[in-house]
């Protein structure tokens, strides 16, 4: 088990290498940091303020190696950067100047008050759902939830949110529509609109793969067995059809949770929640590129987070597998 | 005990209806092992399936017939009297060993499973499950039972599985190709265990196979299914030494023998056989 | 960037617009020669939800088509689809649909026609500028089809077919590209590269092909264990023969309904990052643009909700489409069936 995570620890190295390779060659190499420089200060900033810029963040060193005499060949921009990363300084804001760690720290918890409920919530009635429906094995009533399913897949996430923020917050007055704060109870009142939203635009997707995937494990042979032992068809789904498709649905959905910090860009822009996808679509807007490239880096080590919890979680769920 | 009359089963609707069991007739007495011998296809184990009607509907139609179990046809019963049916006097035991045991669950609570389901007054539940499994040859039952069905061989798994229909004292077990799946010498094993335990319960058995070979000592009749339909039924040791079909013959004559040199298997040929 | 600057022509627009159907219609014809595919239209044909969507999607391709050509006027180029609804008057601001005047509370003024599904904020038809967005829904899809999947299907052949080094070097290519969340990458690429229906493609191409890869890795991983990859290989056939000849007629059913499914996919990506403002440019029609632009219309009194219907509709329509016509060929393909 120790040795199994520090393999797998060792597997991810190369690529967390490649992420931060890939984002500098995006950042710093295809945009030069005199263009960003321009985009962040405005096309007509003067070239001292430009270079003042780029100097108070290191970004006029050499970008490989430095040639320069009487300075030392790794004061370079690449590994300048590499090293920064490595050591998770994520550095400060291009526009507010604001160190990012704070900013990070200071959007997760918003972040998570929206997406953790919504996760959980999500999960449980799309399970419910997709349940019930190969319960009652109508084949009319299939078709119909596989279509309501597929129109639901595609509608777009903003469409969601314009349509209900609009009716529910502004036609029936049930909840605010914008705004946020941190107070207790108060809180939900805010959350609740947003996080069943959530809940909707994900629904129509999760339930048609957890049927397909419950309607796999009816079709295996110790169904059969339970079956020709007696067992109700309640009893059926609900302890041997559940724990094998849970199993399965491990791979799917517990890879997803570490990004459940990063918050919903539109949820959060629409309802004016102060999280992690806010600070991304204010980044966006701006353009803030450090924000962005910080976000990149986080987001692939969640990533490589998720799949180690999924590991994990296997090894915990099902009997079969043993991590060495 | 059990009677089939005239019972049909057909898959699907529409013009791509087949029809798999055409009319089949067939009666087991309490205690009476009787073999169910045919090809893949042949209809066995869907007629095997339909006794207490474990085929999914749809595809499965119950297209006419009679399923008589002590009296009660079986396709008019209700689904609580069904379940009481499955497992408590009518109990499977499977091809497939290694998928047909639930792999997420311990033996024991796979077992327990059924105890409570058909004998709520079993107590000492960990008990009962350890009797059985030793009553099917397994050594150490008592921490075998603790272990998941990938832990156990092949020959282990199937035990485990004719335990669990054990368990609920059935009046009829049936056995569908109990053996096919295992090794040539596993096989003896179990079916020399099958047919100590039948008679030391004095159970009915159904026994389903494609090989003649294996019925000869366990059998006390015989019926051999062609094309959802038996083309010959009678004693075992009977059929054996004077096959009445073309399509017995066949089949007895597919059976490799010790000390007899051939040159290739006989296979059957359908287009004689009409 | 000069590529770019190319994509803005007029002329290499319309050329691109033509081979693209001259590429689909290819497509269609040599693999409606093939018994695999014959057989699974036939059982297409029988599914009414099937052909229900594919004459959706072809009356898309049409509309999306007739935008995407252009001739020259003396007022510069028009679209064919602008030029046959050039009857279609421009007002001076919003109105209702098939109202008679515009839509303002002190003074309505009389308008120069109706309007089937009214006008927005710059008095231009709401139906016309629905269709016309269709140009970029089927441009960003159809440009990053033929990005991701050439790169994928290549990919992921190689890696299931030499294994080895191969293998792990393409896996190791895209577990990076997969590390980073597919919203955060297509953001950061965008950002840096600029907007533009072009650069847009780029962008959801880098991120797309991983899944294609991992797809077809998968299936020729089990092809080559067929007994016809070693009777090719008997007869002394090169690898790349192999490649082409026998594993990539028996992939390319997968491919296919990838290509559908990943269609509607691209299509709502378009939309969220042209809301997102990444997206299409300015000035080009689009629905996500539309559905941004719309936004802040349903506060307004009188409530205008034309607007944000007609693209939503449109934007909703296509992709259902396009998704029950990849379920069906998915069914059409079962061996199962």
């Amino acid at each position: 088990m120790f040795a199994y995570l520090i393999r797998r620890l060792f597997f991810f190295v190369p690529i967390v290498f490649g992420v931060m390779l890939l984002t500098f060659v995006l950042f710093f190499v295809v945009q030069s940091p005199e263009a960003t420089a321009r985009r962040v200060l405005g096309q007509r900033a003067n070239p001292k303020a430009v270079e003042n810029w780029l100097h108070n963040r290191g970004y006029d060193k050499p970008l490989l190696v430095n040639h320069n005499p009487g300075e030392p060949w790794h004061d370079s921009l690449f590994l300048h950067q590499m090293g920064r990363l490595a050591t998770f300084d994520l550095g400060a804001s291009d526009v507010s100047g604001r160190p990012l760690r704070d900013v990070f720290i200071q959007g997760a918890l918003p972040s998570l008050l929206l997406t953790l409920p919504a996760f959980m919530a999500g999960l449980a009635l799309s399970v419910g759902l997709a349940l019930y429906l190969v319960f009652i094995r109508n084949a009319k009533v299939d078709l119909f939830a596989s279509f309501l399913c597929v129109a639901l897949m595609s509608i777009p996430v903003m469409v969601y949110v314009i349509f209900g923020q609009f009716l529910v917050a502004q036609v029936l007055n049930y909840f605010p529509a914008f705004g946020f704060e941190l107070q207790g109870w108060s809180t939900a009142k805010f959350l609740l609109l947003p996080v069943s939203l959530m809940v909707v635009s994900g629904l129509g997707a999760d339930v048609r793969l957890f049927r397909a995937l419950f309607i796999e494990e009816m079709g295996q042979d110790y169904i059969r067995t339970a079956r020709s032992k007696g067992v109700s068809t309640p009893s059926i789904l609900l302890r041997h059809v559940l724990k094998n498709g849970l199993i399965n649905l491990i791979t799917l959905v517990v890879a997803s949770l570490p990004f459940l910090i990063m918050g919903s860009l539109l949820l959060e822009n629409f309802f004016g929640i102060p999280g992690l996808g806010n600070v991304l679509f204010s980044a966006i807007q701006a353009p803030d590129f450090a924000v962005v490239q910080a976000s990149v880096f986080l987001g692939s080590l969640l990533y490589l987070g998720g799949l180690l919890l999924t590991d994990l979680c296997y090894a915990w769920a099902d009997p079969r597998i043993r991590l060495q | 005990m059990l009677t089939l009359r005239n019972l049909r089963i057909d898959f699907g609707t529409g013009p791509d209806r087949v029809q798999a069991v055409k009319g089949v007739n067939l009666s087991i007495a309490p205690g009476e092992t009787l073999a169910l011998v045919g090809e893949s296809g042949s209809g066995k184990s869907v007629t095997g399936m339909a006794l207490t009607r474990l085929l999914p509907q749809p595809p499965a139609v119950y297209a006419g017939g009679e399923i008589l179990f002590e009296g009660q046809d079986v396709l008019k019963m209700r689904d609580s009297e069904l379940r009481k049916l499955r497992g408590g006097k009518i109990a499977y035991v499977f091809q497939e060993p290694s998928t047909s045991l639930n792999p997420v669950f311990t033996v024991h609570s796979q077992i327990a499973e059924a105890l409570r389901l058909h004998r709520p007054e079993v107590r000492d539940i960990s008990g009962e499950v350890a009797h059985y499994l030793d009553m099917v040859g397994i050594v150490d039952p008592a921490k075998r039972m603790h272990d998941y069905p990938h832990q156990l061989s092949g020959g282990m798994q199937q035990r485990v599985m004719i335990a669990m229909a054990l368990a609920c004292r059935p009046q009829l077990l049936v056995a569908d190709e109990p053996t096919t799946a295992l090794d040539v010498t596993v096989q003896a094993q179990i079916l020399d265990q099958l047919r100590e335990i039948k008679q030391q319960l004095k159970m009915a058995m159904l026994l389903i196979t494609h090989n003649f070979g294996i019925i000869g000592g366990i059998a006390d009749r015989v019926a051999v299914m062609f094309r959802g339909e038996v083309v010959e039924e009678g004693p075992t040791e009977a059929v054996l030494r004077n096959p009445q079909h073309a399509y017995t013959k066949a089949l007895i004559g597919c059976i490799p023998q010790l000390g007899q040199r051939r040159r290739r298997l006989t296979t059957i040929d359908h287009a004689s056989l009409g | 960037m000069a590529i770019m600057k190319l994509l803005d022509q007029m002329w290499v627009q319309n050329l691109c617009a033509i081979l693209g159907f001259a590429l689909l219609g290819a497509m269609v014809w040599s693999l409606s020669r093939s018994e695999r595919w014959t057989a699974a239209w036939k059982r297409l044909r029988r599914d009414r939800i099937g052909l229900c969507s594919l004459g959706v999607i072809l009356l898309y391709l049409v509309v999306g088509g007739l935008e995407s050509v252009s001739v020259n006027t003396d007022s510069g180029g028009r679209t064919l689809l602008q030029t046959f609804t050039k009857f279609v008057p421009q007002e001076r601001s919003y109105a209702a649909p098939l109202a008679a005047t515009s839509l303002s509370v002190s003074d309505p003024k009389p308008l120069l026609g109706r309007h089937l599904l009214g006008t927005d904020a710059l008095g231009r038809d709401t139906l016309v500028q629905t269709l016309r967005a269709t140009r970029s829904a089927l441009w960003i899809g159809g440009l990053t089809s033929l990005i991701y999947i050439p790169l994928g299907i290549l990919l992921g052949m190689l890696s299931g077919y030499y294994r080895g080094w191969v293998d792990d070097a393409i896996q190791y290519l895209y577990s990076t590209i997969a590390a980073v969340p597919e919203i955060l990458m297509l953001v950061a690429i965008l950002l840096v590269l600029g907007k533009g229906l072009g650069t847009m493609a780029i962008a959801l191409g880098i991120t797309g092909w991983v899944g294609m890869a991992r797809l077809i890795r998968g299936e020729t991983l089990r092809q080559v264990e067929r007994p016809y990859v070693a009777a090719a290989r008997a007869m002394g056939q090169s690898d790349w023969k192999i490649l082409t000849n026998h594993l990539l007629p028996n992939v390319m059913h997968l491919v296919l309904i990838k290509f559908v499914l990943g269609f509607s996919g691209l299509v709502l990506a378009e939309a969220v990052l042209s809301y997102l403002g990444v997206g299409a440019p300015v000035g080009t029609a689009s629905w996500g643009a539309m559905i941004d632009a719309s936004r802040s219309e349903l506060s307004r009194e009188p409530l205008i909700w034309w607007n944000l219907t007609s693209a939503s509709g449109a934007l909703f329509i296509l992709v259902l489409a396009l998704n029950l016509l990849g379920d069906s060929m998915r069914w059409a393909f079962d061996p199962k069936n």
